[in-house]
């Protein structure tokens, strides 16, 4: 028996139904359980753990390292022997001479509180409603639902649809589209953030309604039993006693809600391309190194300003929550 | 402990033979594109019948005229020609790898600086024997167009476009207007249709290309040709007077362009001359595009922009040139030859123009007979013209052109009174990107 193992591991499953063998097996189990990985197994696992790791390391960390690197070189993309050392110029040049830059930071951040205050609590009310099983509560869901299915380069399409200054809905029917009462929804500065912001919180609520509807109805019902029997009205019901148990969803929805306003590209790609007073990094980023003759270190040192504010508020998330495990 | 070994032993085979199932999808995966680069490498290596050609004419239009002209190609020299299209915007922003990598034998592409930038990278192949083939087929602006900085030849031109205010002939008449010659003109015709409740000058520049074109028509006008080329070659400064004076010309126009441009695509604005709301309009003769009834372009017609310094006149006319270069290291240098050495007759530029009437021919040699009105007025205009200039993205660095001066003259557009700092702005930014 001792010797079955090592020449295969099918062999050592033992027969179903015999009797004595189990008890012999169990005892021999843990010596030999590693025994039974043959050289193959070795090889697969070898290769399951190996090739993902090599793929991340080569996708990931190498790439973002070479970014990091290249963030302190110029480079116009065309051949290795082209990039030079530059040290720091690179992030001088963008902190006091690009007037793109600091813009970009703020509509960052903008983005974030923005969609803190609007969507969110919209979506926590959307799902607090919807939660209390009311008729067509499906439709209704399905409908707020609807534009997080659709991705946000379509909903920059759609939304300009609404606010084309010339053609669109919303200058149409309110009759700015002439000269003289003109909006420009997409060209104006002071009003075209917030003209895609509407259009970001739009898709936003229905993400956050779903996850705070997840969130809902992980609250226990006894909870809310309790609190009617002690006579609280609804309000206080909500205040006191459900929205306290959001709390692990609330971390899910922050973090979720971050990640959202660093990565914020694409509608306001499609929108108007990041012109002014629409400027993100990633937008600044994307335009640096994408072309014929390409800013490859200026927009790496971009991304590694993203990419310091990304950690920033990754790495305390990150750190809460393995300490929380650890305590579990 | 006993679940340890049937657990292990049951969906070990399971497991090793989708393990196999993947092993043998990956050696298909990879046999495929073995198979492919096989059937690749050897056809175009073993017959000299094919030239590679990589195409950024993805519309309807300039794609079937061009495949015309390589049905024409295969007809007379018995190659073929085996096109790579891609999207227009997506081919001109790989093409900095796409050279690097493998790419087709012979490419679109641009006269000018885009041309030269690559030129000097050593990406593109020298073509001095070509042009002693077609080299009589061309004026001498288009000569010059063609060469890299080293002097040597490096670009078949095809087809060009000038840039000049369109307008309505029918509004023109109905208004009593008439063209204008000078800065005055302009200004007073401007005011003269503001009050008869037209738009004076259309304007879209929401792609924040079309407003580097009015810089260029009031640079040159204002200060010459040489000091545009010093300009766009980083050269010249930014905060000098001269160009200072551009931006308070364009201040003393702007009032007259049409409202919220940055919000507006160019196809937009041309609707607004389309419908007869705008009275004129500065692009290039690309704009009858948009004019998709007969009748109306039938209506179109353009003028040269005014002129404002009578030291230069008119001289200087925008015209975008653009054509074919062949790549560092064509598999069929022989037959990419050939094939460019056919695109420089006049025949091939033909073939094109019968297709897409919106251009004219790069070379004199061209039959004009066919052309429409507007091509034998955009053709006069630039056979007549003492410089010819590319468009600010084609004569400039194209990194300076997209990342600084696009940005800035949207801010100028939506805010004039902040000049000064914009252009000190500019020039800060100039100077790190062409020292790099």
């Amino acid at each position: 028996m001792t010797t079955i193992p090592t020449t295969s591991p099918e062999a050592a499953t033992p027969p179903p139904g015999s009797g004595p063998a189990k008890t012999t097996k169990a005892a021999k189990v843990p010596q030999g359980h590693r025994r039974l990985l043959t050289r193959r197994d070795r090889l697969t696992l070898g290769l399951m753990a190996g090739l993902p790791t090599i793929l991340h390391v080569a996708l990931v960390w190498v790439t973002a390292l070479a970014s990091i690197a290249l963030a302190f070189t110029t480079w116009d993309g065309i051949g290795f022997d082209a990039i030079t050392w530059v040290g720091f110029d690179n992030f001088k040049e963008l902190f006091t001479n690009n007037p793109q830059f600091w813009p970009a930071v703020q509509h960052n951040i903008i983005w974030f509180v923005a969609l803190i205050l609007i969507p969110t609590p919209l979506g926590l009310l959307l799902a607090v409603q919807l939660d209390k099983q009311i008729r067509f509560s499906r439709v209704y869901q399905t409908a707020f639902f609807l534009p997080v299915v659709m991705s946000l380069a379509v909903i920059g399409f759609v939304w300009q649809l609404i606010y084309n200054p010339d053609t669109g809905l919303i200058n149409s029917l309110i009759g700015a589209n002439e000269p003289g009462h003109y909006i420009d929804w997409i060209g104006d500065p002071d009003l075209n953030l917030w003209a895609i912001l509407i259009a970001a919180s739009w898709r936003h609520a229905g993400y956050m309604m779903i996850l705070y509807l997840a969130g809902l109805k992980g609250v226990d019902p006894s909870l809310r039993e309790a609190s009617a029997l002690d006579g609280a009205n609804e309000w206080q019901t909500f205040k006191n006693v459900i929205f306290p148990t959001l709390r692990p969803t609330n971390t899910v929805v922050l973090v979720v809600t971050i990640i959202e306003a660093l990565r914020a590209f694409d509608l306001v790609f499609v929108f108007n391309k990041g012109a002014e007073g629409t400027e993100l990094l990633s937008i600044l980023v994307t335009n640096n190194i994408i072309g014929e003759s390409s800013r490859i270190g200026y927009g790496s040192a971009i991304a590694v300003v993203l990419l310091v504010i990304s950690l920033a508020v990754i790495i305390p998330y990150l750190i809460a929550t393995f300490r929380k495990e650890r305590q579990a | 402990m006993h679940l340890t070994p049937s657990g292990l032993s049951v969906p070990g085979p399971s497991r090793r033979t989708m393990l196999r199932g993947i092993g043998g999808a990956a050696a298909l995966g990879a046999g495929i594109p073995l198979l492919s680069a096989c059937g690749g490498s050897g056809g175009s290596a073993a017959d000299s019948k094919t030239v590679t050609l990589g195409s950024n004419a993805s519309d309807a239009v300039p794609k079937k005229a061009f495949a015309e002209i390589y049905a024409a190609f295969k007809k007379q020299s018995g190659i073929t020609v085996d096109v790579n299209t891609k999207d227009h915007n997506t081919f001109q922003e790989q093409i900095n790898s796409y050279l690097q990598g493998t790419p087709d034998d012979v490419f679109h592409w641009f006269a000018g600086y885009r041309m030269q930038f690559f030129a000097a990278k050593g990406l593109a192949s020298p073509i001095d024997d070509v042009w002693d083939k077609i080299g009589g087929n061309f004026p001498d602006a288009m000569k010059g167009l063609s060469k890299g900085e080293d002097g040597k030849f490096y670009f078949v031109p095809l087809y060009t476009y000038p840039w000049a205010l369109f307008y309505r002939k029918s509004v023109f008449q109905e208004k009593g207007y008439e063209v204008p010659t000078t800065w005055d003109q302009l200004i007073a015709l401007c005011k003269q249709m503001e009050k008869d409740k037209l738009v004076p000058i259309a304007f879209g520049d929401k792609d924040a290309w079309p407003a580097l074109g009015t810089f260029d028509q009031l640079n040159f006008r204002t200060n010459g040709y040489d000091f545009h080329v010093e300009l766009m070659a980083g050269k010249a400064s930014w905060t000098d007077a001269k160009v200072r004076k551009v931006f308070d010309l364009w201040a003393e126009l702007l009032p007259y362009h049409q409202e919220g441009a940055v919000g507006r695509t160019w196809q937009d604005a041309a609707q607004t001359l389309a419908s007869k709301k705008a009275g004129m309009y500065l692009l290039g003769t690309f704009v009858g595009q948009q004019f998709t009834n007969k009748a109306d372009l039938d209506d179109l017609d353009f003028f040269a922009f005014p002129e404002i310094d009578p030291a230069y006149g008119q001289d200087t006319v925008e015209a975008p040139t653009d054509g074919f270069m062949m790549s560092k290291a064509p598999k069929n240098k022989a037959g990419a030859v050939k094939l460019m050495e056919f695109l420089g007759t006049p025949e091939a530029e033909q073939i094109y123009l019968k297709a897409d009437p919106n251009v004219v021919a790069a070379s004199t040699k061209a039959d004009t007979s066919s052309y429409s009105p507007l091509q034998k007025k955009a053709y006069e205009m630039i056979s007549g013209a003492k410089s010819l200039t590319q468009f600010m993205d084609r004569d400039s660095r194209p990194d300076f052109t997209s990342t600084v001066m696009q940005p800035a003259l949207q801010k100028f557009i939506r805010d004039p009174k902040g000049v000064d700092s914009l252009l000190s702005s500019i020039e800060r930014q100039k100077k790190t990107i062409f020292a790099s």
